[in-house]
């Protein structure tokens, strides 16, 4: 679903981003991990065309992210705050990227509805804009925002932070679901190494730019991965 | 203490984003605030030889008018000047009187833009007093008077912490006094008058607003040593939201969501409320220059171009702008550039077709006046607004919604390129217009405008074309631009 040839980003001469070659066969549910300042936003930025390649290139679908536009309409995606439109409330919000993604309402409604529960009654009807809502229940409107259209790629970086511990483990019953469709790729990079384990198939660590381990989880990965981050 | 503090301003400063990191902002930015300050210092100066040239009393005639002069600063500081809340909050916790803080906070809003601009017309318009043989003494003692009366604007800013609606309030009770005053109904200035020139006669009258201004400063100060904290006067005032359906709009496809979240960003967001309130002021614009005839003819076309272009050069400048807090989520859905490009550019024109409908009362005038700006709508229509949005692509200043923002310290999208793209706006159609009126009639003239601007509406398509060309190719450096919050 998602070749990387080459790829490598520079600021100013610093490399922060270099991988020769990856890929994400379709339905997988892939895991970045590292510390701060790996490249793992740089890398998910890359991916959705918010910045430039300095070498090389990264196909999704068989489209050059970096020269069509239409790896859009089966993408979705949530990094940060920054993907949110405040001053809107989460219903017209949801609505709003309904529009984009050719959803009806009742579409939408149904889509509201099957995830109430991981809402916990903070968002829908609450008379408040999303520039008002805590840090994390703006994450819970921007993740399930990410579902909209049935997206066959969806990228979620630190879905896990700023999340009480209750909505991290209805979070992972998500990912999971999405994990378990054959249609549906899934991206999640956390600094949080057990819950990466726990819903992704495979694991890429990077580390100042380069992936230093990309392996399939297995009942030793977390023993691994603990022991490869521990100083 | 103090030396910390003001390192700390200092440093705010220098920093802010609205400094900018390169040199041509900062020249175009001193360049304009010096040519500001010039501009007071010169009415300072030349207002008391104006007045006396009309053979009016200059101190007196400008009493007269003092209090409409107060109400709309007081007015414009509601709008615009922001009270010292928000960096407060990370020297809470350090350990540090209250009372140092409240006294920092309030001392800071003393040397604030809104406070010395004054200083640069009333202190040369007090030498120029002085040196015409006005007493020393008593001239010092009037401009005590009036400044103490500036800086209780100040701190009756801050009480009534900058009421949105309160603005309205003030600006209609500017046009009610005015408008009574004209009808000779009513006449204000016979109660102020004498009490503003009471300052320069009645010796230790101007002790009164001092006064004043002392219990102000007291008040202010009890009040905010008293609401120094997180869930009170700190909070930040979250609006109870409304959700509207706009459906209405859904019928226009892709083009309708696009228009229903403009419309919410206006409607939700201080700064983008500005506009509207800045697209009405620009609709009396044209005042200045129809029935006067001391401006040439061919600066007509010129109001007649602001007249309806309020929103157009208000708003339209800052496109895509408007949208930079969530410019990556733009980036990222299944979008056109083009349907966002047109959603912008039918804002606009609706916009611009509202102000030449409520401009009909220029038809007071006579129907020419109106043709004009029709004619200068027409011609916003047709090239302002592509060039608008051809600009915004190199407008590359994030725009903070929630702030007020607007005078000077506050980011302005100051770009060569895009100033370059303004020239055309206002100079082209007044070059036409002046070709016309000199080599043959009025009429010529305002078909040669109206004419530009119908070109460029057939031509629509092809200009959009290079609007979104330019749009990918600043698209990057615009995302990255815009990571860079204010």
């Amino acid at each position: 679903m998602i070749q990387v040839n080459q790829l490598s980003k520079t600021y100013n001469g610093t490399t922060v981003l270099n991988i020769n070659n990856l890929e994400i066969p379709k339905g997988q549910s892939f895991g970045l991990v590292g510390n701060n300042g790996a490249g793992k936003t740089t890398f998910f930025s890359l991916l959705l065309d918010l910045i430039q390649p300095s070498t090389g290139y990264i196909k999704s679908n068989d489209i050059q992210v970096n020269t069509s536009e239409n790896w859009k309409s089966f993408t979705g995606s949530f990094l940060d705050e920054n993907f949110l439109i405040g001053y809107l409330t989460p219903e017209e919000y949801f609505y709003f990227i309904g529009d984009l993604r050719n959803q009806n309402k009742a579409d939408i409604d149904a889509l509201l509805a099957k995830h109430e529960e991981f809402f916990n009654g903070e968002i829908l009807n609450n008379k408040k804009y999303l520039r008002d809502l805590s840090k994390g229940n703006q994450k819970k409107a921007g993740i399930i925002a990410t579902l909209i259209g049935n997206p066959e790629v969806v990228i979620l970086d630190e879905p896990f932070a700023n999340l009480d511990p209750t909505t991290v483990s209805r979070l992972k019953k998500i990912i999971k679901e999405l994990a378990d469709d054959p249609n549906v790729t899934v991206l999640v990079s956390s600094h949080d190494l057990q819950h990466t384990v726990e819903v992704c198939n495979r694991i890429v660590a990077l580390n100042k730019g380069e992936i230093v381990k990309d392996i399939q989880t297995s009942e030793e990965t977390l023993q691994e991965l603990e022991l490869f981050f521990a100083v | 203490m103090i030396k910390k503090f003001i390192y700390l301003e200092w440093k705010a400063f220098v920093r802010s984003a609205s400094f900018g990191k390169n040199l041509t902002m900062k020249i175009i930015i001193g360049f304009l605030m010096i040519y500001f300050s010039l501009i007071f210092i010169a009415m300072g100066v030349g207002a008391f030889y104006m007045l006396k040239e009309m053979n009016l009393e200059p101190l007196a005639t400008l009493n007269k008018f003092l209090i409409y002069y107060f109400l709309g600063d007081l007015a414009v500081r509601l709008l615009l000047q922001s009270i010292p809340v928000l960096n407060i909050k990370p020297l809470l916790a350090l350990p540090l009187k209250k009372t140092t803080i409240v006294h920092f906070s309030l001392g800071k809003t003393i040397l604030s833009f809104f406070n010395w601009i004054h200083a640069l017309f009333f202190i040369p318009f007090t030498v120029v007093l002085i040196l015409n043989g006005y007493d020393v003494v008593q001239i010092i003692f009037w401009h005590l008077g009036v400044i103490s009366i500036i800086y209780i604007n100040n701190f009756l800013n801050i009480i009534l912490s900058n009421i949105d609606r309160l603005f309205a309030l003030f600006l209609l009770l500017i046009v009610v006094l005015g408008g009574a005053q004209y009808y000779q109904l009513f006449d204000i200035t016979e109660f102020t008058t004498p009490f503003f020139q009471s300052f320069y006669e009645i010796d230790g009258f101007f002790l009164i607003p001092i006064l004043v201004l002392i219990a102000f400063h007291y008040f202010t100060f009890k009040y905010f040593e008293k609401n120094l904290y997180l869930d009170a006067g700190l909070s930040v005032k979250h609006d109870v939201a409304s959700t509207e359906n706009l459906s209405w709009l859904n019928q226009f496809g892709t083009l309708g969501t696009f228009l229903k979240n403009d419309i919410r960003l206006i409607k939700r967001n201080k700064r983008s409320k500005t506009t509207i309130v800045m697209s009405v002021i620009f609709l009396f614009y044209g005042l200045i220059f129809f029935g006067n005839t001391h401006q040439p003819p061919a600066m007509q076309i010129f109001a007649g171009i602001f007249v309806s272009g309020g929103f157009l050069f208000v708003f339209g400048q800052f496109v895509p702008s408007w949208d930079s807090s969530y410019y990556q989520l733009m980036m990222t859905q299944n979008i056109p550039y083009r349907g966002y490009i047109t959603a912008k550019w039918w804002l606009i024109v609706i916009a611009t077709f509202i102000s030449t409908i409520l401009a009909s009362f220029y038809l007071f005038y006579g129907w020419e006046v109106y043709l004009t700006i029709v004619v200068g709508a027409i011609y916003n229509i047709g090239v302002n607004s592509h060039l608008v949005l051809l600009g915004g692509a190199f407008t590359k200043t994030p725009i903070d919604l929630s702030s007020a923002g607007g005078a000077f310290g506050d980011k302005k999208a100051f770009n060569v390129n895009s100033m370059l793209l303004s020239l055309p706006k206002i100079f082209l159609p007044l070059l036409l217009y002046w070709l016309g009126l000199r080599f043959a009639d009025k009429t010529v003239a305002l078909s040669l405008v109206a004419g530009a601007g119908i070109l460029g509406f057939i031509f629509k398509e092809k200009v959009f074309s290079i609007i979104e060309k330019r749009y990918k190719i600043e698209k990057y450096s615009t995302i990255s631009a815009y990571k860079q919050k204010g």
